[in-house]
């Protein structure tokens, strides 16, 4: 993985005085709280309902045992003892006090992490395929160009005050694992008809109150203009996206209200004007990276595990991703315990997954979007060593990619944005499905449950979506069926009127229900809804 | 790092009246006119200083650069970055008179107003000087590439 040279530190450490600077001034009274909230939030410094939440970037979700004993220790010294991995591939503290937080991230910086652009109106943390540079089906290891994105985008003199926030996805497979095209830019590195790599670009994407997919901008740029391009596209967007309304600030918007060809033509216009600046890194620099994310040392050995013990082959079936090594495999890590509050992980489960890495994956580890862990390299032969150890810290639910594995957001019990709970109602269904025993039935099924509107738990892209909303007063929730974040992105849509927290827990079993009766041979429930449609989901729920 | 100790000990203090000019990086006088807006000074052929509104399109005075002594941008709302992209924009363009930062300019800011071009700044209200230098002075090395000279990271592990 990426290591950082003297200048990367530098600019990391320079970041770290300069909030120290800015906390000291706001704690004096210097700047008034409107001056400092768009300076803790590129910090990724909110204030919650209850205090102050710190989101700390992990570049494209990779990180080694080194850092991850950081992040325990930190959930330690200045939490309580626990961290939320995110959808955006980070992570969160919950109960950070705004004195100590420079001192939080000068520890960050002294493991070559940060908490730079988190949130804010700035470009965010790029995003990744969490099986990158692991994946059997992937075309070449799309985290060196994010790598180079992340520098680029990182303290933008021109792109720090955009309409609104912005995300960057990079991936190198057919097969997306990580909701590209639900990106601001979702970029595809591919080769052309000629044998060269270059990159597929997709704009204007996004979940929230307005979900839309990407449509394609440019279907190939030469990897030794992937910086001037996106330049181009955030420059359009920076000068002409818009500013009257929060709500439709998203690069998104201009694109829809513009049209993708009068959106291109801009972008094309402004890409032929930043040629001549000389703004590209050199090709020099791509080599240079390249290697941080070279494979380790695979080793031939067993390639399959003796899988006698029943509750090992249910994990070890459903858990792991195929390798591009036959010898090994990627081992998922999931943080979705039945009842358990998705994507939580405690001090002491954060310093075993970091030793478990350092000992069968390389020392290296990767956040998924959906709120898991990846050892990416396991050799096959560990398998059960790894497991069992996993197991005895209650951190090997056979859950992956199933109903239990819920996306949430963290909903009313945290966020000042949300409308109803999301936490309590994913503890709820996973309880739910487990005591039912249906869940390895049900097969894949991604259920994503937001607080509200905004969207942060997915909602649009679950195979099955909630989304709390306020009905005078009341938590409420609306069901969505048929959403998709895969290659097959679609938005879910909402089967009628919403439910209350009892309410929608059962419709969503009465929809598995009407799943499993008409399924056909091979049909994961996605599939089933698109075959017959919402009509006979909206019998059972409704007549 | 360029020039960054010289700008310290070039940075001027022009006072401190909301309509001044706080900190300036430039040897030359002072432009001592009223700035127009962009429609006038597109239609106005001897107009030598123009003020540009976010919603203005710095394009239209690529064709007047040279008659032009002062660009002001005008952040009405330091959450407002469309002028980092019109002081750009300029800058490629060839543009060297002055350009000043005018309206919600504030001290977090001044470090990124720098890199796209800006050479002058009058804030609404007064910046504190020793925030100001230690804000300019900020960065030790950069990551992308402008116009204001400096090399970026990129191109030092190159040498």
């Amino acid at each position: 993985m990426y290591l950082y040279d003297s200048y990367d530190q530098a600019m990391v450490d320079a970041r770290v005085e300069e909030f120290r600077d800015q906390a000291q001034r706001r704690l004096e009274g210097r700047i008034t709280e409107e001056q400092f909230r768009p300076l803790r939030l590129m910090n990724g410094l909110y204030l919650q309902l209850h205090a102050y939440m710190l989101r700390v970037a992990i570049p494209y979700g990779t990180l080694n045992s080194r850092q991850m004993h950081m992040l325990a220790d930190i959930a330690d010294k200045y939490d309580r003892g626990y961290g939320h991995f995110t959808t955006r591939q980070n992570i969160q503290y919950n109960w950070i006090k705004l004195e100590e937080t420079a001192d939080l991230l000068a520890d960050l910086a002294s493991v070559e992490m940060h908490a730079i652009q988190t949130s804010g109106n700035c470009i965010r943390n790029i995003s990744s395929d969490h099986f990158a540079g692991a994946a059997a089906d992937e075309l070449i290891d799309p985290r060196p160009y994010a790598e180079l994105l992340r520098q680029w985008s990182s303290f933008h003199p021109e792109f720090s005050f955009l309409p609104r926030k912005f995300k960057i996805a990079v991936i190198a497979s057919d097969t997306d694992r990580a909701a590209m095209r639900l990106h601001d830019i979702g970029i595809q590195i591919v080769k052309n008809d000629d044998g060269e790599l270059g990159a597929v670009f997709y704009v204007g994407g996004g979940m929230g109150r307005t979900p839309m997919i990407a449509p394609l901008i440019r279907e190939f740029v030469p990897l030794d203009q992937l910086v001037t391009y996106s330049e181009a596209c955030l420059r359009v967007y920076n000068r002409y996206g818009r500013r009257d309304n929060k709500y439709k600030a998203r690069i998104k918007i201009l694109v829809h209200e513009l049209g993708k060809e009068e959106y291109t033509r801009q972008v094309e216009e402004e890409f032929q004007n930043l040629l001549d600046q000389g703004v590209e890194p050199p090709l020099a620099e791509l080599e240079r990276l390249r290697p941080y994310f070279a494979d380790p040392e695979f080793t031939d050995g067993p390639k399959s595990v003796d899988r006698s013990d029943p509750e090992f082959a249910l994990w070890a079936a459903r858990n792991t991703h195929r390798h591009k090594h036959d010898s090994y495999v990627s081992a998922v890590i999931s943080l979705k315990p039945v009842a358990g509050i998705p994507g939580d992980a405690s001090s002491e489960q954060m310093h075993l997954m970091a030793d478990l890495a350092k000992e069968y994956s390389f020392d290296e580890m990767r956040v998924m979007h959906t709120q898991n862990i990846v050892l990416p390299h396991v050799k096959i032969a560990d398998l059960h060593a790894l497991w069992t150890r996993l197991e005895a810290a209650g951190l090997g639910a056979p859950n992956l990619d199933t109903i239990e594995d819920i996306i949430a957001c963290p909903g009313l019990d945290y966020c000042s944005l949300a409308n109803a709970r999301s936490i309590p109602l994913a503890q709820r269904l996973s309880q739910r499905f487990a005591e039912k025993g249906r869940t390895e039935e049900l097969g894949e099924l991604k259920l994503k449950i937001s607080g509200c509107i905004n969207a942060c738990g997915h909602h649009h892209a679950g195979h099955i979506g909630i989304l709390g909303v306020d009905k005078k007063g009341t938590e409420n929730y609306q069901l969505l069926l048929g959403g998709s974040e895969a290659e097959d992105t679609s938005m879910g849509k909402i089967t009628g009127r919403g439910f209350d927290e009892d309410g929608v827990i059962d419709a969503v079993e009465k929809v598995t229900d009407i799943y499993l009766d008409k399924r056909e041979d091979g049909e994961r429930f996605l599939d089933t809804y698109r075959r017959i449609g919402m009509d006979p989901f909206k019998e059972a729920l409704y007549d | 790092m360029t020039d960054q100790s010289q700008n310290q000990s070039d940075m001027q203090d022009w006072g401190i009246s909301p309509d001044q000019v706080q900190f300036r990086f430039r040897d030359d006088e002072i432009a001592d006119v009223p700035a127009v807006t962009v429609d006038s000074c597109c239609d106005q052929t001897n107009a030598t200083a123009v003020r540009i509104e976010p919603g203005d399109d710095a394009r239209e005075l690529l064709p007047f650069l040279d008659r032009l002594q002062l660009v002001e941008v005008n952040f009405p709302a330091y959450t407002d970055g469309r002028g980092y992209s019109a002081a750009r924009v300029l800058r490629e363009a060839g543009y060297t008179g002055e350009l000043r930062a005018v309206g919600d300019v504030l001290v977090d800011q001044i470090g990124f107003m720098r890199r796209c071009g800006f050479d002058a700044f009058a804030p609404d209200k007064p910046i504190n000087e020793d925030d100001a230098r230690t804000a300019f002075a900020r960065w030790p090395e950069v990551y992308q590439k402008t116009t204001d000279g400096r090399v970026p990271i990129w191109n030092l592990r190159h040498e």
